[in-house]
Parts: structure tokens; C-alpha cells; sequence
């Protein structure tokens, strides 16, 4: 028992210990990329935004896409931490930093597009000074302000024990900045009966708060095009859409992640093929909703083929995006179906394939959705086209390496598990099993 | 003030977070409706920050709580003592008084956001400025062998940056064979589209009707542009291509003249000309007379030439709606035809393409494609 809990606490302190392989070269390379990106930005604001693929006919594109998509893969830790908690499903627990280090990260990178795509950025705090509430930019201004704050607050109280427990075994074996910022971030946290139960309390508000801030999040991600007069965008289920995506893209995203960190954190002993497994039924499960999403969307729609829809339906199913819509069903939503049912596809490996797959498709459904939308005719002229440049290219991986950097960063620095609840809930769970045993309840299992 | 009997502790503190979230929430959704977001930014922050803040504070202060904020959450018997009532009847009340006043702060926050213009010049009724576009008598300017004059006019006298064309001259086909010109201008809708979406208000119905843009406050997220059904709105992608001498001017609203980068533009009714007492750029520049600008207030509308009732002038004609049906309530009414009164044979189709006439464009600016 002690010799469990002391394996967990050297594991989590371990990254914050020591520099693993090829750190820096990583954050080199990550560094590299979004210097890269940094210099396309300029480049973008000096010139104006002539030097990206975008105008006047398809006006949103690449930065657009990465909003959406990040915005939603931050539902990762919402779901993970809060909806699953909801449901007291403890196998989740060691991989709930995870989850909530992508939401917080996802969603600075994801804000940071609305900037980027902006002609004024100079202008931004306009939003601030004369923002009208009929807008939905405000409506998601202030969801996405709102879910970076709850979703910080949500990351935060949780580590606040295991802050705590890195201030008290790491003092001395780290630079003063870092053990510092542990003695500050702990809030002179002792453990007494008091603490735990207000912090106890205080979780459970957060986790129940979160949920239909996040849900309202994506909602009015999603209003943003559904509240224009564009046919491609005028849907109602929009809103469940996004939503229902948001979850899908976010699972895929945790699973990746936990396969990374697991490599090279040597965590496998905490993060096991169950967690892969649970994660990817979760992640079929939200497959089929996609799947039903676009049934409802597209028959309803296809159905009827009011004026306009035929165009939209041609570019999608059959002519210019085509490859890209069936990609996203067939390579997203399908094949991860496919590869997590059948047991003998069932692996890690097979797993996070899947969700490298639900991934890609899930970008490549952001973009169609962006562009297609824009791209039917409004009046009779030819059909506008959209080829991103090499600085939309470049400030994208630059977003894909800030994400990617934050993350390698803030998993070096924190505590990569949730040292704390493992071991309660650990605890809880041997504690249970005792009282079950003393009543009796378990003696026909007894011989096992 | 004696404890008797101290209040369970379990979750007592949970009390003091419940009452500061419900007060903070309520006291937010009083007072920031109407005003502006940062305020409700603030509040929503602070109000999610008061979790651990006051999780902090207990854990520091062990018994200073009272009995009266363990109401909410104490196991078992639920007193509240007299002192307590009293608070709660006078929060209650405080709310009551307050709520009547809803209806009023959500009129003041729907008027918000409109751009202050200046004050109008008092007047027995305010002009309602609308255009009438007979088809039959546009033929995309082929009989002359020039490009769409109304866009020409138009581009000249605005400085509109190339590849602009504010009124924009599209060529729809005719059920049967053949097609007909449609010149194009900003609809200026009555429930626009544009103006609903502008998260900074930079975009806004002018007390005339027409639909204006403040190239001072836009911050160039093109939300307006996705909105509009009628793809009547411009951006400035790049340096805007402009006569050097039109980026000395200074800007005017009215005018849109300077162009500024990463702003949008559009057609504008032309309000400084109107005012003046001169008819729009498009409405000289038509050869044919075949664009009337007026008032509906006075129901009266001139091509320049001669003098029409308005509501006679449409209802005669068989006047429509461009998507009428979207309900967006254009100000821009079109007589059907097809160019016949100027004896233009329907399946004589094109016409020729608009040219920027500046030889010397303001610094850095280069065109860029549609």
C-alpha cells in the first residue's frame, strides 16, 4: 500500500526532477515553429491580411478553422474532469490533469485565432469599449472569457493538494523561482479536515458549473455561422452539433495526449489499456452522435433541396470538397466505429490511431464547414476559391506548436497526475472493501 | 452576541460561497445589462474567482461565521432567527423593487451601440432615403459600348478601392433563354443583417434609413460580410488602392474617404451629395435614366430627369424585392424587365469590365482579386 503511494509520488515528481530525453530539443523545435509563425503574423500585419488566401467572397478560412477546432477540443477536460465525475467514474482519475491542461491550453490557443484573423487587431479592445450584446462575437468573447476562467479554476483546485506536495518535496531540489511559485500556488495548504472538506465543496461547485458553460461555449462557437443568412449554416441543430463534435475532437485529443505523456513519462502503470479502451468506446459512442448529427442535418436539408442547396450538396458530396466531406466520414467518424468494436483492433496502438483519425477529420470538418458555407453564390457570379498561403500554413503550426509547447511546459513544471485523489480514492476504495469484508458480504469471494 | 449552539460545521462554508455567487450573479445581471461587456467580463471572473477566495478566507478565519449563513446547507433543523428574516425579507425586497425596471434596461440595451453621428437638424419629419432600379431600361451599358456606367460614376466619385464595385451590375438569367442586368447596390435594409451581427457597433442604420460604417471603429472580423445576403460588403485585405491624393483627406464617415486597411466599405446612399442637394454618383452616371432616388416620407423620387410618385411609380410597375423573403426589408425597389425600353434583345448577353481610372495609387497599395 505505502509502496504504491510512494511509486505514484516519485512518478509525478519525477518530470519536475529531471529533464527527460530530447526536452529541449523539443522546445527548440516548438520554439522554432512559432518564431517561424511569429515573423508570418508580422509579415500579416504590416501587409494587411492580403497576404493570406481569404476575400471578399470567402472571407473566413484557416484562422477561423483553428478557433473552432481548438475551441473544441477544450471540451476534452470538461468532459473528462466534470461529466465523469458527475457520474463517479473514478477510473478516470489519473488522467484528469491531462485533460484539464488541454482544456485550459486548447482554449488560449483557439482565442488567440479570433486575434489573428482580425484586420484591426489593434482595435480589439473595441469589443470591450462599445460591444453590443446583439453580436454573437460578444456572446462568444464572453462564453470563451468565461470557460478560460472556470475551466483555470477547475485545473487549479484540484492541484491545490499535490501543489502542496510538490512545495514539500521539492523545496531545495528545484530553483527558487519554481519552488516559490509551488509555495504560493499551494495557499498554505496542510491537509487538516477542515481544508479537505472546503476544497472537497469547492470542487463540486466547479464541476457542476463548468458543464453547461462549456456546453454554451460551443453553442455560440457555432451561432457564429448559424446566425448569418447562409443556407449551408442555417440549421438549428447547429448549436448539438458543434457541441457533440467538440467532445468527439476533445476525447480524440486526450487519447493522444495520453499516449504521449505515458511514453515519456513512463506512466504505465497508471494509465493502462483500460483507460485507452474506456476513452475509445466514449469516443464510438460520440461517433455515432456525429454520425446521427449528420444524417438529421443533410436529409432534412437534401430532402427538400430548397434553392441553394443544390449547390451546397454538389461541392460537398461530389464535386470540390468531396474528398474532404467523405474523408471526415469515412476516415473519422466510421473507421474509429470500425477500429474500436473489433476486439482484435482493440490495442493501444489501434486506439490512438483512431483517434489521430477523429482528429485530422475533425479539422478537416471545421474547415469544409467554414469555407463551403461561404463559398455558395449569393447572386449570380462564379463561385470563389480558397487556398490558404504560406502565412495562414505557417501561423497555423505556429497555434499547433504553442498548443504543443504549453502543454510539454506546464507538464514539466506540475503535477502530471492527480497524486492526491488517486490516493484518496484509493484509500476509499480499500476502506470499502474492508467494511464490505467485515459484514460478511464478500466471503464467497473470499478464495480469490 | 452569545453562541448557543454552535451550527453543524459540515459544508458551512459552502453558505458563504452559494450567497456571494447568487448575489454577484443577480447583482451582474441587474446592472450590466446595457452597459458593456467588460463589465460582465469583470464580474463573471470575479464571481468564479470567489469560489477559492472564499475557500481561502475559511480555511484562514476558523470561527467567524454565523449562524444565520449556515441556513442554506445545515443538516437537519433549518432555523433562521429573526435577524436572519429581516436580511432576507430585505434582499427580497431590494429585488422587488428593482425588477420593475427590467423592461426599461433591456429597451436602453437593445438601442445600444449605435454610433453617436451628431445631432439631426430639427425637421417636421425625417427623410427616408430609397432607390428605384428599372430594368427596362438598363442594358449593362452595351449600346454604348462602355463599361456599367452607374459603377464607373460610382468607383470615380467615391475613390472606391479597386476591386470595389459598391453598385455592382450582375447579369441573371431569364426563365427561358436570354438574361437581364441587375445593378447592385447596398440594399440598405431596414432589418439588417449586417448591422445585427457588429460586435463593436462600427456598422449602424443611419435615422434616414441607409446603413453606414464607421472605418474608425470596425475591427475587421468581417462578421458583416458573412451575414450579408446580398455580398455587398468590401474589405480592405490590403494597403487599399486609393488615388494618392485621396489617403491626405480627412476621413469622414459619410464619405468613407480615406480607405483604411482591415476596415470594411460599401455603397452608402451617398448622404453628403443628398444633403447638398445633388443626386448620387450612380444615378449621374447611368446614361439611360434608369436608377430613381427618393423619399418615401414625401413619396416623391427623380432619375434626374423627371419627377415620380413613388408608391404609384412601384405599384404601377410591378416593383420587387431582391430575396425579399429573407425579410431583411431592402430600401432598393427593381422594375422587372430586361433593357426592352431601350431596345436591348434579351439573349444579347455580356458587357464589358469595370476599370479602376487611377494612374497613381496612394503608397504601398496594390489591388487584389475578388
Amino acid at each position: 500500500m505505502s509502496s504504491w503511494q510512494e511509486r505514484l509520488e516519485e512518478r509525478t515528481l519525477d518530470p519536475a526532477r529531471s529533464t527527460p530525453r530530447n526536452y529541449w530539443l523539443v522546445v527548440g523545435a516548438l520554439a522554432a515553429v512559432i518564431a517561424w509563425a511569429l515573423y508570418a503574423y508580422f509579415v500579416q500585419v504590416r501587409d494587411g491580411l492580403v497576404v493570406t488566401g481569404m476575400r471578399d467572397r470567402i472571407s473566413w478560412g484557416l484562422y477561423i478553422t483553428m478557433f473552432v477546432f481548438f475551441i473544441g477540443i477544450s471540451h476534452a477536460g470538461t468532459l473528462i474532469s466534470a461529466i465523469l465525475r458527475v457520474a463517479n467514474a473514478t477510473w478516470r482519475t489519473p488522467v484528469t490533469r491531462m485533460a484539464e491542461f488541454i482544456t485550459a491550453v486548447a482554449l488560449m490557443t483557439g482565442a488567440l485565432f479570433v486575434i489573428v484573423d482580425l484586420g484591426r487587431p489593434d482595435r480589439f479592445l473595441n469589443v470591450l469599449i462599445h460591444g453590443r450584446w446583439q453580436s454573437p462575437i460578444v456572446w462568444d468573447v464572453t462564453a470563451v472569457t468565461t470557460y478560460l476562467t472556470a475551466s483555470l479554476l477547475y485545473l487549479y483546485l484540484p492541484m491545490i493538494p499535490d501543489l502542496a506536495f510538490f512545495r514539500d518535496r521539492l523545496t531545495g531540489s528545484v530553483s527558487k523561482w519554481q519552488s516559490g511559485l509551488y509555495r504560493i500556488l499551494a495557499i498554505n495548504w496542510k491537509g487538516t479536515d477542515t481544508q479537505k472538506r472546503q476544497l472537497h465543496s469547492s470542487i463540486s461547485i466547479m464541476m457542476i458549473l463548468i458543464i453547461p458553460i462549456a456546453v454554451s461555449v460551443h453553442t455560440v462557437v457555432s451561432w457564429i455561422f448559424a446566425m448569418t443568412l447562409r443556407e449551408a449554416w442555417n440549421s438549428a441543430i447547429f448549436g448539438f452539433f458543434f457541441v457533440a463534435g467538440a467532445i468527439f475532437s476533445g476525447i480524440a485529443t486526450l487519447i493522444i495526449m495520453m499516449a504521449l505523456l505515458r511514453r515519456v513519462y513512463r506512466l504505465e502503470e497508471y494509465i493502462t489499456q483500460k483507460h485507452f479502451q474506456y476513452l475509445g468506446f466514449l469516443m464510438a459512442a460520440m461517433a455515432g452522435v456525429m454520425l446521427y448529427a449528420n444524417i438529421s442535418e443533410y436529409v432534412t436539408a437534401g430532402f427538400k433541396l430548397e434553392e441553394g442547396a443544390e449547390f451546397i450538396f454538389r461541392q460537398l458530396f461530389v464535386a470540390e470538397f468531396a474528398p474532404y466531406f467523405w474523408f471526415y466520414i469515412v476516415a473519422g467518424i466510421l473507421a474509429p466505429i470500425v477500429l474500436i468494436f473489433i476486439p482484435r483492433m482493440r490495442t493501444i496502438g489501434g486506439i490512438v490511431a483512431a483517434a489521430v483519425l477523429v482528429d485530422l477529420a475533425m479539422f478537416v470538418e471545421r474547415y469544409f464547414i467554414v469555407v463551403t458555407g461561404l463559398r455558395a453564390p449569393l447572386l449570380p457570379y462564379e463561385p470563389a476559391n480558397y487556398t490558404p498561403t504560406w502565412v495562414e500554413w505557417s501561423i497555423t503550426a505556429g497555434g499547433f506548436a504553442f498548443f504543443a509547447l504549453l502543454v510539454t511546459v506546464f507538464v514539466r513544471i506540475f503535477p502530471i497526475m492527480a497524486v492526491y485523489e488517486m490516493a484518496e480514492e484509493r484509500e476509499e476504495l480499500a476502506a470499502e472493501r474492508l467494511s464490505l469484508e467485515s459484514d460478511g458480504a464478500l466471503t464467497g469471494e473470499a478464495g480469490l | 452576541m452569545v453562541a448557543t449552539a454552535q451550527p453543524p460545521k459540515r459544508r458551512q462554508w459552502l453558505g458563504h460561497a452559494a450567497l456571494v455567487l447568487l448575489m454577484s450573479t443577480t447583482v451582474t445581471a441587474f446592472l450590466a445589462w446595457g452597459v458593456n461587456p467588460l463589465f460582465v467580463l469583470l464580474t463573471t471572473v470575479s464571481v468564479l474567482a470567489s469560489v477559492p477566495l472564499v475557500a481561502a478566507r475559511v480555511s484562514m478565519s476558523k470561527d467567524s461565521r454565523r449562524e444565520w449563513k449556515t441556513w442554506l446547507f445545515a443538516d437537519g433543523v433549518r432555523s433562521v432567527d429573526r435577524r436572519t428574516a429581516l436580511r432576507l425579507f430585505g434582499v427580497a425586497a431590494v429585488f422587488g423593487a428593482v425588477s420593475p425596471t427590467v423592461p426599461k434596461l433591456a429597451q436602453k440595451a437593445l438601442a445600444q451601440g449605435t454610433p453617436d453621428v451628431g445631432e439631426l437638424p430639427p425637421r417636421a419629419r425625417t427623410r427616408q432615403w430609397t432607390m428605384i432600379i428599372d430594368l427596362r431600361r438598363c442594358d449593362g451599358c452595351q449600346s454604348i459600348e462602355l463599361p456599367p456606367q452607374c459603377t464607373t460614376a460610382c468607383i470615380e466619385g467615391h475613390f472606391a478601392p479597386e476591386p470595389m464595385q459598391w453598385i455592382e451590375v450582375y447579369e441573371h438569367e431569364l426563365p427561358g433563354h436570354g438574361t437581364r442586368f441587375v445593378p447592385t447596390p447596398c440594399q440598405q435594409c431596414q432589418n439588417p443583417p449586417c448591422v445585427n451581427v457588429c460586435p463593436v457597433g462600427a456598422t449602424f442604420s443611419a435615422p434616414e434609413g441607409p446603413v453606414l460604417i464607421d472605418q474608425n471603429r470596425c475591427i475587421g472580423c468581417r462578421i458583416c460580410m458573412a451575414a450579408c445576403p446580398y455580398d455587398r460588403r468590401f474589405f480592405n485585405w490590403g494597403e487599399p488602392p486609393i488615388p494618392a491624393d485621396a489617403g491626405r483627406a480627412e476621413y469622414d464617415l459619410e464619405l468613407q474617404v480615406p480607405a483604411y486597411k482591415g476596415t470594411v466599405m460599401k455603397c452608402d446612399f451617398c448622404p453628403d451629395m443628398v444633403r447638398s442637394g445633388t443626386l448620387p454618383y450612380c444615378i449621374q452616371g447611368c446614361p439611360h435614366r434608369a436608377i430613381y432616388y427618393g423619399d418615401l416620407e414625401e413619396d416623391l423620387a427623380t432619375n434626374g430627369r423627371e419627377l415620380v410618385s413613388v408608391s404609384r411609380y412601384l405599384a404601377n410597375n410591378d416593383a420587387f424585392l431582391l430575396k425579399e423573403e429573407l425579410g431583411t426589408q431592402p430600401r432598393v425597389y427593381y422594375i422587372p424587365g430586361h433593357g426592352e425600353d431601350i431596345g436591348r434583345d434579351p439573349t444579347h448577353e455580356g458587357f464589358l469590365p469595370i476599370r479602376w481610372p487611377w494612374t497613381r495609387l496612394a503608397e504601398g497599395s496594390a489591388t487584389w482579386s475578388r
